[in-house]
């Protein structure tokens, strides 16, 4: 591995030099007393820009990324990001707005773009999943979620309620059980029946009155369908619940169902999955938080309005509000760039991409079926599971081929997770890949598989062709080598 | 079709090896009286027409005045190579690096990131970023009653008044008892603060420079707080760490920052990013992502996410928080700029913000009837006792060309005649000249 930013250069190497001060300026004494300054500024580095620019640029080509490699990341819908999106989102008249802006006069007269834009992209979300009203703020999903249980909450307090419970399928994702018990609430876990749907009869033996809220994805982590949703639905409703859609896996009903119609009252969606924005090595993402009409008071403050005029506001005065989840408006860039996504894909290409990435998906499993293991006969939607039992029993665990993969040149798919299925393999292709670049992941999951059979040894020492072979994960937690001392 | 690349062809060439007659036939789960024939949004357009539209969207934004507003998200220069370098697809097109073979850009990137922020701050460890310094106060709160176990939180009303009603609305189902000490002449009411800190405290919540820029050492407090049990939490503006004392130096246990001023633009309230730090002592009650350096089966130095059983995806609902996504590619952009900017390029821009506020204060104060409130000593940020309702000014003054600043009777009961004005290092002394002009029309023109 090379050398750390903090290991190059020179003592007082700059790499950038700064405005200087005019002389009366320069001849001002800081008030400030020696108490509250420090002596030596923080050990940055000191280093030129050439230096920092070749040391990060060098950096970038050890990543796998979407740009250079399939990434058929289970659940992380790594479709690829439009670059006219990162063009828009660089536009001066957005970048260099300052968010306190419409504070300052007429409720946002200075930022009327930027007010359209969150506007039109809470009209453009309402429609796609069925919502009446949305709050763009939340900066992830999973803060999306905590979101949408504090709105939840709200709700059921309004009406004189105090319900302790929150009711999620063991085949959801992490964040769905902690955004429930950060909020305050008890977790009631379900198991998952034969056919890879919510267990429905022990769904209603936990389900009372206790209980504020139902989380399911739908699709579930399983790329399935719950097939009784409706019926879950009806179930909750009647003990005075409501449904949370975790969006996660929007991708597979664009343009075919909407969850606002399947009976969900709550979602998130996660627009850095189904609307293209990149997930940036982790984040920044954005995780909109839509609610149906009867929780509309309770959304966080400010909300976005639209003037007789034509105009744009921003409302502050909610009284029932459940306050502030983010100092403004959201991520603003990243609601940007999926703005621009919906609107070039327009009624006909969201659809599409639905459509395909089921498509793509259901492809890669027909393909896959005789070499895997399938934990449920089923069709999938956006995302195919697999097993790696088969191979596991050779000594080849998911891990191991996750790391041939990247040998081949793939990112692998998501491994041990649903947590539910052994040796789980989640492969998420999404629409934007094409049928050749599938063919040749398939092709070489299969010599994988293949290779598993013959010889299970050759998979020990994997991958080799990467900046570093494999990591000691055990070792870095417990050196806790956490930052770099000189 | 935009983005797709699958033809007809191919499409029906795919049924044929699923086994459907039709895509309709895939998405037969879905019941029947939920399935739509299409959405009611218009037709998609072409790049062109996308960017066009855009483009004059972004001209209805007055993002050309003149920028003396802060209030803890400032108008700092940003070098051209932070941009440059974030854009590579490569950095901003990869996912959490959950393989970390395929992905070592991302984890040194965030290693050095982290080693950046402990640097900072004064602290032993960071985390790989949260969404933002209103969240990672909030957090902050969460982690000391984890650690503590006790429930009640003294906050300090310096501390920025959106991260504290942040804070409220985050808690509200989980009982805690809050109590905010009022600041007394823009500063820390040191008596009833050290006298309000006792063994039932899990923290005390302090913010340096506070919303009013002015600047403090809290060593006192945290001392109090430590004596109490009670853990310190010290929220602070990154770029005043160049020339003001860091709080790992007065003791603090948990530091958060909002991290918009190390490079990255304001963008009309994100994505910015959340900084938290900690001693070695509390890693493992830290939320958010961690990276550790380990070695390879070579014994080379490589880098993967670590200390995970803290995290949802592992514990679920007895995970430290629920926080996935986080705000990495920030974070990048952070360490960029504090690489650029360097050790005694932090000091310069601490130095040369603070020298053009005192600059600033000088000039404004020479208007009648504009008074200075000088009791404390500030940062780069100061409060403006206008003869009239600060709000009323800041409008006129936007005709004027400039954003003058905050006007505090929003967040702050009886001073509706005072602005809050902050100063960077991109206001040239032209510009404080152009603005104390303009401001002295406004307030006498008539």
């Amino acid at each position: 591995m090379g050398e750390l930013i903090f290991q190059k250069g020179a003592k007082g190497r700059r790499g950038i030099s700064l405005p200087r001060l005019s002389d009366a300026e320069e001849r001002l004494a800081l008030r400030i007393p020696e108490k509250y300054k420090t002596a030596e500024p923080p050990a940055l580095p000191e280093v030129s820009e050439l230096d920092v620019v070749r040391h990060y640029t060098n950096l970038s080509l050890k990543n796998f990324s979407v740009d250079r490699n399939f990434y058929p990341l289970g659940s992380c819908t790594m479709k690829y990001n439009p670059k006219v999106c990162e063009k828009v989102a660089a536009l001066e008249g957005f970048v260099s707005l300052h968010p306190l802006l419409p504070q300052l006069r007429g409720g946002g007269i200075l930022t009327q773009g930027a007010l359209q834009v969150l506007y039109e992209t809470e009209k453009l979300l309402c429609e796609i999943v069925g919502m009446d009203a949305f709050s763009l703020q939340p900066m992830a999903g999973a803060h999306g979620e905590l979101t949408g249980i504090m709105l939840i909450a709200a709700f059921h307090r309004g009406r004189g309620s105090r319900r302790t419970k929150v009711i999620i399928p063991d085949s959801a994702h992490g964040t769905n059980p902690s955004s429930a018990a950060i909020a305050g609430y008890q977790v009631v876990s379900v198991p998952t029946d034969g056919n890879g749907n919510m267990d429905i009869a022990k769904f209603a033996a936990v389900l009372d009155e206790e209980t504020a809220a139902v989380m399911l994805t739908c699709p579930n982590t399983l790329g399935l369908f719950e097939t009784d949703i409706r019926e879950i639905a009806r179930l909750a409703h009647g003990k005075g619940a409501l449904l949370y859609y975790d969006g996660a896996n929007l991708n597979a009903l664009l343009g075919r169902g909407r969850p606002g119609d399947l009976g969900f009252d709550v979602v998130h969606v996660n627009l850095h999955k189904t609307f293209a924005t990149p997930h940036g090595g982790g984040g920044p993402g954005s995780g909109p938080t839509g609610v149906k009409s009867a929780l509309v008071p309770y959304l966080p403050t400010s909300l976005v309005e639209k003037r007789p005029d034509g105009t744009f506001t921003l409302k502050y005065e909610c009284d029932k509000t459940i306050g502030y989840i983010a100092p403004f408006y959201g991520n603003f860039s990243v609601i940007l760039k999926a703005y621009a996504y919906i609107l070039m894909l327009g009624r006909e290409g969201v659809k599409r991409a639905g459509e395909n990435a089921v498509l793509n998906a259901n492809y890669i499993r027909a393909r896959l079926r005789d070499y895997f293991d399938e934990p449920f006969n089923r069709r999938c939607m956006h995302e195919c599971v697999f097993s790696a039992a088969r191979q596991a029993e050779k000594g080849v665990h998911a891990i191991d081929i996750a790391k041939a993969l990247i040998d081949r040149g793939f990112h692998p798919p998501t491994v041990y997770f649903p947590l539910i299925v052994k040796e789980a393999l989640m492969i998420e292709p999404t629409e934007t890949e094409s049928r050749e670049d599938m063919d040749r992941f398939i092709a070489a999951m299969i010599e994988i598989a293949e290779l598993a059979e013959k010889n299970p040894g050759a998979f020990r020492n994997l991958p080799v062709t990467t900046p570093v072979t494999r990591l000691d994960e055990t070792k870095a937690a417990r050196d806790m080598k956490l930052k770099y001392d000189a | 079709m935009p983005f797709i690349a699958n033809t007809d062809a191919q499409r029906a060439e795919m049924l044929s090896v699923i086994g459907a007659g039709s895509i309709d036939e895939l998405f037969a789960d879905i019941p029947a009286d939920c399935r739509i024939g299409g959405l009611n949004i218009p037709s998609g357009m072409s790049e062109t027409e996308l960017y066009d539209k855009i483009h004059r969207m972004s001209h209805r934004n007055a993002h050309n005045l003149v920028c003396f507003l802060g209030c803890g998200f400032y108008d700092h220069f940003i070098p051209a190579a932070v941009d440059d370098l974030t854009r590579r697809s490569e950095f901003y097109t990869a996912y959490t690096p959950y393989q970390p073979e395929a992905s070592q850009g991302t984890l040194q990137t965030i290693f050095e990131y982290q080693t950046a922020i402990c640097r900072l701050t004064g602290m032993d460890a960071a985390n790989a970023s949260l969404y933002d310094g209103g969240t990672a106060l909030y957090e902050a709160a969460m982690m000391a009653m984890r650690i503590t176990g006790r429930k009640k939180i003294i906050l300090d009303t310096g501390v920025s008044p959106i991260y504290r009603k942040m804070l409220f609305c985050y808690t509200r189902n989980l009982s805690i008892d809050f109590q905010e000490i009022e600041i007394v002449h823009g500063q820390t009411d040191r008596k009833k603060m050290l006298d309000s800190l006792d063994e039932t405290c899990a923290a005390v919540i302090l913010q340096n420079p506070n919303f009013f820029g002015v600047v403090d050492d809290f060593t006192d407090v945290v001392a109090r707080a430590h004596e109490k049990g009670c853990m310190a939490v010290v929220s602070v503006y990154p770029v005043s760490l160049g020339m003001l004392k860091s709080p790992g130096a007065m003791g603090a246990d948990i530091v958060t920052a909002e991290g918009q001023s190390l490079g990255l633009p304001l963008s009309f309230g994100g994505p910015y990013l959340g900084i938290m730090a900690t001693s070695s002592e509390h890693v493992r009650k830290m939320p958010g992502r961690i990276v550790g350096a380990t070695t390879d089966m070579r014994g080379r130095t490589g880098y993967v996410l670590t200390l995970q059983a803290r995290e949802q995806h592992i514990r679920r609902e007895k995970a430290m928080s629920n926080i996935c996504s986080n705000e990495a590619l920030c974070a990048a952009r952070a360490v960029m700029y504090m690489s650029l900017l360097g050790r005694e390029g932090l000091r310069e821009l601490a130095v040369l913000c603070a020298k053009k506020a005192e600059y600033a204060k000088t000039r404004l104060g020479r208007i009648k009837g504009v008074e200075v409130k000088k009791s404390a000593p500030t940062f780069n940020e100061f409060t403006l006792a206008l003869p009239r309702d600060a709000g009323d000014v800041v409008n006129d003054m936007i005709e004027k060309g400039f954003a003058a600043g905050f006007p505090l009777g929003r967040y702050y009961r009886g001073m509706d005649n005072y602005l809050l004005v902050a100063v960077t290092e991109k206001r040239t002394r032209e510009e404080i000249g152009m603005f104390a002009e303009a401001l002295e029309s406004v307030l006498w023109a008539n």
